[in-house]
């Protein structure tokens, strides 16, 4: 039926140099992260503020990370702003693309999720003594990462996921760019890709259940 | 000493304080009573800055508080404010929803913010509820909490805006003897209420509100036993 042979000997011969493609893209995804949600809090405080310049600045960045395909992201992260003489490695680009996502997609989360405040929270703090930007550091902004904690997740998903695309910038240390490159040398596509989602699927799957546990440990209330 | 000078606030069309004059003397506890919507409790939040006003003045111990030079939040430290809807803060524990103002706004350290909370939360009985998040507290536990809350920052002035209104029939009481506990220590304090015992018993004076104007002020003995005009009359009667 199929003239094809499975060679999956091949394919798992190179695994160790999958997996430490997989090292890449976990660290790219968990940086992309972490900076995207504290962009992603500067953003949403950027929202809040009485400021058209900074409300402004904070939805284009949403409408444009949410509305255009993160590779376009990622591109112009490299080629784009290289147009302007700026030259970045891919992986930092890939990092710097993602991170843009991540942030954009973020910020949203936290404006669904302050709504699910009252703003008599605030207002609590506020006649406490507490400055607009304590009330919002100490009592609304745990409230909001705590609500927000399961797209966060999604999110972090999503990171791991994006980081495929920075074969398109010529990224080939991570998982992605480890496999097309040894696609290239075996032509063992079928075995390779297999092999590379399956991978892709349990980190995913890692960092859903590493999720868990960590809300359980801190959303004790 | 808490001034207020002809006082004038709108909400969009509606005019809902009509010009209040009122002073509060140190020591003394003035209740406040009146139908909703006559602005008791917009003048409340007045009073520690949480809402402008379009006219008029306030002064709490000779500043004032709507001034543009006025810091806000160095003046609310002086006066504490309680809700209706008591506002537990969700993510902290009891002892921390406690702490947190005194850490944060007073520098307070740790441990000296830790034990002036625990006496508070003990004065008010819930010593024995520290590590507690609020949702497991009842209603009237919740209530005594933010008053504790509010104490903790050891205030001159305390604003209470309708505390029990909220509140459970049976819970009411915990939360009143509460008030009554501070009044006897000598707390200058401003109870928006619809509590007319309570009123009637810890008040020196009690001012009626009706429709954004103050109509009567007077000792509780006076206003409840000889009400001079028709609308206390109709609603003395109405929440007798």
């Amino acid at each position: 039926m199929f003239n094809y042979t499975f060679q999956w000997k091949q394919a798992l011969a190179r695994l160790p140099q999958m997996l430490d493609g997989a090292v890449v893209t976990m660290q790219v995804a968990l940086l992309s992260m972490a900076i995207g949600i504290a962009l992603a809090v500067v953003l949403t405080l950027f929202r809040l503020s009485r400021s058209r310049i900074l409300s402004g600045i904070a939805t284009s960045w949403v409408e444009i990370a949410r509305n255009t395909p993160a590779l376009f992201q990622i591109y112009m992260a490299h080629f784009g702003v290289a147009s302007f003489g700026i030259h970045f490695s891919p992986w930092t680009s890939l990092l710097l693309g993602i991170t843009f996502n991540n942030a954009g997609y973020l910020a949203e989360n936290f404006r669904g999720a302050l709504k699910a405040i009252p703003d008599t929270q605030a207002r609590a703090g506020r006649s406490l003594g507490l400055s607009e930007l304590q009330a919002f550091r100490f009592i609304v902004m745990p409230q909001m990462l705590r609500i927000s904690f399961l797209p966060m997740t999604n999110q972090m998903v999503w990171a791991i996921l994006m980081t495929s695309l920075g074969v398109t910038v010529g990224m080939n240390t991570d998982l992605y760019g480890v496999t097309q490159d040894l696609n290239a040398l075996t032509f063992r596509t079928f075995e390779l890709f297999a092999v590379a989602a399956v991978i892709f699927y349990l980190i995913t799957k890692i960092i859903q259940l590493g999720a868990r546990l960590l809300a359980r440990r801190m959303f004790r209330y | 000493m808490i001034e207020i000078q002809n006082v004038r606030k709108s909400f969009g069309a509606l005019e809902v304080l009509k010009g209040i004059d009122l002073t509060v003397h140190n020591g003394e506890v003035l209740t406040i009573i009146g139908g909703s919507g006559s602005g008791k409790s917009t003048l409340l939040t007045c009073i520690n800055g949480l809402e402008p006003i379009d006219s008029g003045r306030i002064l709490v111990d000779g500043t004032e508080v709507h001034a543009r030079s006025t810091d806000l939040n160095k003046l609310r430290q002086k006066i504490g404010i309680v809700f209706q809807q008591w506002n537990a803060f969700p993510h902290l524990t009891v002892l921390e929803n406690v702490m947190l103002a005194p850490r944060k706004v007073k520098g307070m350290s740790k441990p000296d913010a830790e034990a002036m909370a625990v006496k508070q939360l003990e004065h008010v009985g819930l010593g024995d509820k520290l590590s507690v998040y609020p949702s497991r507290l009842s209603g009237g536990q919740q209530q005594r909490m933010a008053i504790a809350r509010a104490l903790a920052m050891s205030p001159k002035y305390m604003l209470f805006d309708e505390v029990t209104s909220a509140l459970d029939p049976m819970l009411v009481g915990e939360v009143l003897d509460t008030l009554r506990l501070l009044a006897s220590d000598g707390m200058t304090m401003i109870c928006v209420t619809h509590e007319m015992k309570f009123a009637r018993e810890v008040s020196d004076r009690v001012a009626f509100f009706h429709q954004g104007v103050m109509a009567e002020i007077a000792p509780p003995a006076e206003l409840f036993g000889a009400p001079k005009s028709p609308d206390l009359q109709k609603f003395l009667a109405a929440t007798a």
